[in-house]
């Protein structure tokens, strides 16, 4: 990375989002001044944070400090969750999601979604790949075996399956299906991929083999990623956003976060001093 | 600092806190008997501070093997990272400390294990006590995180360089002349050296604890660099 400005130490968010990522980065979504109320439960707190494309963003943060609430609120999941409220905007091109005149269906095109358990649709590896095209329109064999192929080599999957492409999804071992999932989700070629924990019912080979993954994933998308697994979050991301309490303490360059923190709060976490 | 959640942890770091400045404790002795020895032509007493080297071998390498460990189990970030990393730079200069104080008193046992004459008359002892001094507020900066501890060591690190070039001078003159003090003169000169370079040691592990404190790399930057670093928050 070409970085304009390199800060000596990680930085409040505000102070982030300006110098940090938008001289050196382009941006594919912002997040500002968003709040979000489950009912009376006030989850997130006037979060702000720039999320630059084509790198992989870490969230981290102990349970409950609202970083799957934030993930969600990027593709508008959290539509489905009743009581839900949620003020301030998050940009995508320029433009609100959160506008009324929205179509979530499509939104949810560009941003896709990845989540902690594999959840294949129960039909066959093909028809997992393909639903998303089928059900917008495209029917052309062609089209769809090329899709097919494309995508399940996209998410490292192809040399396990080819041979089998018609057999059940949920035949597949947790690694992967959660590679076919994320193959399902790259098929629509989405511009933004949201992982919600999807390392975390994996064994450790399983999850390397998700992670360098990821890593191969960055040059066609952005990614954000929801982690409980801090050393995952140290390996993979570029930038990492630390939340507590549903603030956002920090966001910063993945190494200066994991080295020198500038908040304290963070380094608690970091170093599993938090009490 | 608060306390880790795990308690092992917070036991293991502390353990290889307390060592390192053991070691620096042992190391210091071998050079404060290194000149003593040389003073007194106490031969016994040289033989001690040669031998004290193993020990101080062994001291690094234990800690080394420590340091894996804590790395290889808890994956250490932040400070605690900064700590690992500190310690690891650390032990080595305090195990160079102990090779040159073994090589004074090696010196020291030519000198005086010889015949006599010919030796120059050179004061060695304040260089030395200089050096001593820097060492010991070395490791009271790293025992006290004290960064201002730290740059004042860098400081003193130009004294002992300065002192030190004055002996060269003195040593040159007795060696015009008097060519016979040409080989104990090199001798002292050895010894000279081997002070400067523990005044070099000290101020290296100065500037990790700037680092441990500030996660501010400050080597080779030159003592203003330094005083900019740690003067800002």
């Amino acid at each position: 990375m070409n970085a304009v400005t390199t800060p000596t130490h990680a930085m409040k968010m505000g102070d982030l989002t300006r110098k940090d990522v938008e001289h050196t980065d382009e941006v594919a979504m912002r997040v500002e001044n968003l709040d979000l109320y489950y009912g009376e439960s006030h989850a997130l707190k006037r979060v702000n944070m720039t999320i630059p494309r084509n790198r992989v963003t870490a969230i981290i943060g102990p349970s409950g400090c609202g970083k799957s609430t934030l993930l969600r609120c990027f593709n508008r999941m959290n539509d489905l969750v009743d009581a839900c409220r949620v003020e301030g905007k998050i940009l995508l091109d320029g433009k609100n999601v959160y506008d009324p005149d929205v179509n979530v269906a499509l939104l949810r095109r560009r941003v896709g979604m990845v989540f902690q358990k594999p959840n294949p649709f129960p039909k066959t590896i093909y028809e997992n790949v393909a639903y998303g095209l089928r059900i917008i329109g495209v029917n052309d064999k062609k089209v769809l075996d090329e899709t097919v192929e494309k995508s399940l080599r996209g998410a490292a999957l192809w040399d396990e399956v080819k041979d089998r492409l018609s057999e059940s999804g949920l035949s597949l071992s947790g690694g992967q299906q959660q590679r076919l999932v994320i193959a399902r989700a790259v098929a629509l070629e989405p511009e933004v991929l949201l992982l919600d924990e999807p390392a975390s019912a994996l064994d450790p080979i399983s999850t390397a083999k998700l992670e360098e993954l990821i890593n191969e994933l960055k040059d066609k998308y952005t990614i954000v990623i929801v982690t409980h697994n801090m050393q995952q979050a140290a390996r993979i991301s570029d930038f990492t956003a630390f939340m507590y309490l549903g603030e956002l303490i920090e966001f910063g360059k993945t190494d200066t976060l994991f080295i020198k923190p500038g908040q304290k709060q963070t380094e608690d976490y970091i170093t599993g001093r938090f009490g | 600092m608060n306390e880790h959640t795990l308690k092992q942890y917070d036991a293991e770091l502390e353990n290889i806190r307390a060592r390192v400045l053991q070691m620096g404790g042992l190391v210091e002795q071998q050079i404060i008997q290194g000149m003593k020895g040389l003073g007194e032509g106490d031969l016994a007493l040289l033989d001690h501070v040669i031998g004290e080297d193993t020990r101080v071998n062994a001291a690094e390498v234990a800690l080394d093997e420590a340091c894996s460990h804590i790395i290889a189990r808890h994956q250490p970030a932040a400070v605690d990272l900064r700590m690992i990393m500190t310690v690891i730079k650390t032990i080595t200069d305090l195990e160079r400390i102990g090779d040159e104080a073994k090589k004074i008193a090696k010196m020291a046992r030519k000198i005086h294990g010889g015949e006599s004459g010919f030796t120059p008359r050179v004061e060695l002892r304040h260089v030395a006590e200089l050096a001593v001094a820097m060492l010991r507020q070395a490791l009271d900066a790293f025992a006290r995180l004290d960064v201002a501890a730290a740059a004042d060591v860098v400081r003193q690190d130009k004294q002992v360089d300065a002192e030190f070039k004055g002996i060269l001078r003195q040593i040159i003159t007795f060696m015009m002349e008097d060519p016979r003090t040409i080989s104990r003169g090199l001798e002292i000169v050895f010894i000279a050296k081997a002070i400067e370079r523990i005044g070099d040691h000290a101020k290296n592990i100065s500037e990790y604890v700037v680092y441990l404190v500030k996660g501010r790399d400050v080597r080779h930057i030159g003592l203003a660099g330094i005083e900019k670093e740690i003067s800002t928050p």
